[in-house]
């Protein structure tokens, strides 16, 4: 299971990467789609919307269940990866390059309360 | 504790992601789901569905049993032949549906396969009906058996391949018949809408068997595939789409059900008031016009009333949602209705409940 030691993680099993611009990228990780299975169907959120942290801002549906994708922080959505919604299955090949959505962060230093690489690979480690 | 079928350690080492089905560690997928899918509408591909229960059912009076116990006659049916029927309770609820096979054209001996989730409650029911009407039947579990399920169009080239003695006997076979050989049990029948085989053999043959299907070019699959290959062909599945509340008449299974001649089965009555009513109820298909995934137990709203999706999934083939949908009797094939989904409520299509049969889109 791949945890890229460079990005931030959520207990909700979602990813989280700062930009230079100070935005950060959103996606889910390897654990989620491979816990969820063959991806078909993705609902991203509306460019502009403003999400509170651990809002339901996305829905991830597989042949077998739907999930929610929960806000890992408070921000404006200010890019949504519109390929997902023809290719959902690109999550499914690489999670970690195939985001969901963009915020701008609403507060400054909310990067602490993530989870980093090594909290979330003994998370997941106890789902096993 | 999960019970574990005779196959589980090469479910293992196959990297198979292993899920609780009805008290069964059975493999969910390995992998990918969509292409196990796809593999059996195009190729072939190779089940354990050995949480079945094969149940042996024989002796003087095993015919006469089966005439009072299920919808179907098994006496209208030819050597060798598979009758697949309901077990209902008193009030005409379904209590599981089942394939029965006939062993060669002897009338004393049958052969079963019940469902998982169900099987212990049927051999009671079984029972009860055997004592309670003080017939010579046995009724005998096989939990010592094992299923494999062939599945998809090159199903018999592959069989041919891998037990080319076992192929010779059933490959010949004709849909719905079954033989019997020294190595195993061979029907023509299966749970995806392609061609294939079941085939049951002693639990210690299971793995040699699977082995040699899958070097032969039988891809392995799961659950998971299995759920929406029998979706996209329409085939019910007990416990969601039927169970002892709703009668075979409200579930599209009328077919199955006898009641040209006198013959007295459990159910009979309260089917025969419901025939004279009219069903309030029915079930169809559905396709999702719009974006997302029909799910069960969502609501869907018709202009004759509400109705509920029993099964809902995306559909590999057509690219597309579809479900079953119990929906008032009013609703017909071609109406436009409003299903409630996670994201809110969308249009979909009523459509006969038959999506895909022999790799081809019906709808």
């Amino acid at each position: 299971m791949r945890v890229p030691p460079e990005l931030k993680y959520t207990d909700s099993h979602e990813w989280v990467r700062w930009e230079s611009d100070g935005s950060a990228t959103v996606g889910i990780t390897d654990f989620a789609q491979e816990s969820l299975g063959d991806l078909v169907f993705v609902e991203l959120p509306q460019v502009g919307r403003t999400l509170k942290a651990g809002e339901a801002s996305a829905v991830v549906e597989s042949v077998k269940a739907a999930s929610d994708v929960y806000a890992p922080i408070a921000g404006e959505v200010v890019a949504v990866n519109q390929a997902l919604a023809d290719k959902p299955e690109l999550i499914n090949s690489d999670a970690f390059s195939a985001w969901l959505f963009r915020l701008r962060p609403l507060e400054a230093g909310l990067q602490a309360r993530l989870l980093d690489a090594t909290q979330y690979s003994n998370n997941i480690a106890q789902h096993k | 504790m999960l019970k574990r079928t005779a196959l589980h350690q090469i479910h293992l080492a196959a990297g198979a992601r292993m899920v609780d089905f009805g008290g069964w560690e059975m493999p969910l997928h390995y992998g990918s789901q969509i292409e196990e899918h796809h593999a059996v509408r195009r190729d072939a591909g190779v089940f354990d569905v050995s949480h079945m229960r094969v149940v042996d059912i024989a002796w003087a009076d095993a015919r006469a049993f089966l005439r009072q116990l299920l919808t179907a006659d098994i006496e209208r049916r030819g050597p060798d032949r598979a009758m697949y029927s309901c077990m209902l309770n008193e009030r005409g609820g379904v209590l599981d549906d089942l394939i029965v096979y006939r062993w060669g054209d002897d009338p004393t001996r049958f052969r079963a396969i019940l469902n998982a989730a169900t099987a212990e409650r049927d051999l009671q029911w079984m029972d009860a009906l055997v004592s309670n009407r003080g017939l010579r039947v046995e009724c005998r579990p096989r939990p010592d058996l094992a299923i494999v399920a062939l599945q998809g169009p090159n199903s018999a080239a592959v069989l041919s391949r891998a037990q080319p003695q076992l192929a010779a006997r059933a490959v010949p076979l004709e849909g719905f018949h079954s033989v019997h050989t020294d190595a195993a049990f061979v029907a023509r029948t299966g749970y995806t809408g392609e061609d294939g085989f079941e085939i049951v053999v002693p639990g210690e043959k299971a793995a040699g068997l699977w082995r040699s299907l899958t070097a032969s070019g039988a891809r392995a699959c799961g659950l998971g595939a299995r759920d929406t290959l029998r979706l996209e062909a329409g085939l019910l599945l007990h416990g969601q789409d039927i169970d002892e509340t709703v009668t075979p008449l409200e579930s599209g299974l009328g077919w199955t059900v006898d009641l040209d001649s006198d013959r007295s089965f459990i159910g009979r009555t309260a089917l025969e008031r419901q025939r004279a009513s009219g069903p309030l109820r029915q079930l169809l298909g559905l396709k999702l016009l719009d974006k997302g995934v029909l799910r069960t137990h969502q609501t869907v709203s018709t202009e004759h009333g509400e109705g509920q999706i029993t099964s809902g999934s995306f559909s590999p083939t057509l690219q597309a949602s579809i479900a079953l949908a119990r929906l008032p009797a009013p609703v017909r094939p071609g109406d436009t209705v409003t299903a409630q989904l996670r994201a809110g409520p969308a249009s979909a299509r009523v459509v006969k409940p038959r999506f895909v049969r022999h790799g081809r889109p019906l709808i």
